[in-house]
């Protein structure tokens, strides 16, 4: 270890800007695939045609993904960050619907009897209602990104990986590992503090 | 569209270098995939019914699984050199969790009293396995291999960052001299090759297995 102690500051940095786009990047997939999941809840084939659009986009490998994005969108954190939250969009609206879909069908009827409009209905008993399996979505997106995010590096949007990147261009063992680490340790971070998250919804969504 | 069309002229124009980096791609990926199944299948049979070692096998495979795909990639570079086989390694290393992961499950998940059953109608372990556990684990396999399947294509993209070649090298030559049909000669197959992975293995498990289990 004789570089990452005396540089401190730069992996700071890194570590800072890998949070910042991995958490834009799913937050944004969120605005997007929730409009799309509300949606396709009830109509299951616009959600079957959601679903064959998102996964298409998921198998995509990233280095392709933003590498076709770079004639539209050039360098730089904006492809970054549509390609990162693209890879989203179908965990989180596979959950989205599973949870809205969960809700019983007598609690529905009763929010209608109680003389709820369809977005009272929605704000305040079905999303709540699927909360946990949104938050499980939420989780399982984090995790998924924070990998991916450091190919975003190799088309100038920052992060761990410019770690990873430097440490191959110049055969440093050590920037890889630390790199790589990191991002290990970011993606086992999320996971635990998104799945006290995902408990608390559960408990929340029962009291 | 301009884009595309000087991309499919340049394709045109190197065929010989575009076939090569595809077989060098498929060539890449096949082989780890084939090492991934003959690793990870018989260690799924290996740990059935050995909790520990189950224990330790399971928890192997998803710590490897935190790492990011690049890092693996980029650690076989101090370790193994440049070329096709420190990306074969590494791409190996990310097909065995979902081989591994899936055979145990589908192997877990026979049931005991199908077993139980079997073993008195006289079966020795050896025909327990292949008549009994194998085929009622194959649909969970065949799922964890078309999982892998996909993975090693979008890994053997970032081969090309540690000499191994395929059809990423299209990519960072585009990026790195900024040249945009080149990035499309090396971005739209690779894509097309794991969208019809993808879809094609899912179509391969509902006919030969029913409705798909993933």
């Amino acid at each position: 270890m004789r570089w990452a102690p005396t540089h401190l500051d730069d992996i700071a940095q890194a570590l800072g800007e890998h949070l910042t786009l991995s958490a834009l990047s799913v937050l944004i997939a969120l605005a997007v695939a929730l409009p799309l999941g509300i949606a396709g809840a009830r109509r299951p084939r616009l959600h079957a045609f959601f679903l064959t659009v998102t996964g298409t986009i998921f198998v995509i490998p990233s280095l392709a993904l933003f590498a076709v994005l770079i004639p539209i969108l050039g360098l730089g954190t904006v492809p970054a960050l549509v390609g990162l939250s693209s890879y989203c969009l179908l965990i989180l609206l596979r959950n989205i619907v599973a949870g809205l879909r969960g809700v019983a069908p007598e609690v529905l009827d009763a929010a209608d009897g109680t003389g709820f409009s369809r977005r009272q209905r929605l704000v305040r008993v079905e999303l709540p209602l699927a909360l946990p399996l949104i938050v499980a979505g939420i989780r399982l997106a984090a995790v998924t990104v924070i990998g991916i995010a450091t190919i975003a590096a190799y088309i100038n949007a920052g992060g761990l990986g410019t770690i990873i990147f430097a440490g191959i261009d110049q055969r440093y063992p050590e920037k890889i590992i630390v790199g790589g680490g990191l991002t290990a340790a970011l993606a086992i971070t999320a996971d635990v503090l998104l799945g006290v998250a995902e408990r608390a919804a559960s408990r929340w969504r029962r009291a | 569209m301009n884009t595309i069309w000087q991309g499919l002229l340049w394709i045109g124009q190197n065929g010989a270098e575009f076939r090569g980096a595809v077989g060098q791609h498929l060539l890449m990926c096949a082989m780890a995939l084939a090492i991934g199944l003959l690793i990870g299948l018989p260690l799924a049979v290996l740990v059935n019914g050995r909790p520990v070692a189950a224990a330790v096998a399971i928890n192997g495979v998803n710590a490897v699984r935190t790492l990011p795909s690049l890092a693996i990639l980029a650690a076989a570079l101090p370790l193994l050199g440049i070329g096709l086989l420190p990306s074969v390694v590494a791409l190996v290393v990310l097909a065995l969790p979902p081989i591994l992961l899936n055979a145990h499950v589908g192997l877990r998940g026979v049931d005991a009293d199908v077993l139980d059953a079997a073993t008195g109608m006289g079966m020795r372990p050896g025909q327990l396995l292949w008549r009994i556990q194998l085929p009622l684990a194959a649909p969970a396999m065949f799922g964890g291999a078309r999982t892998a399947a996909v993975q090693v294509l979008a890994g053997a993209t970032l081969a090309s960052f540690i000499g191994g070649g395929g059809l990423g090298d299209f990519i960072t030559a585009g990026i790195a001299i900024g040249d945009l049909p080149r990035l499309l000669v090396g971005a739209v197959p690779i894509a097309l090759l794991a969208v019809g992975t993808e879809f094609g293995l899912a179509w391969v498990e509902r006919r030969l297995f029913g409705a798909s289990v993933a």
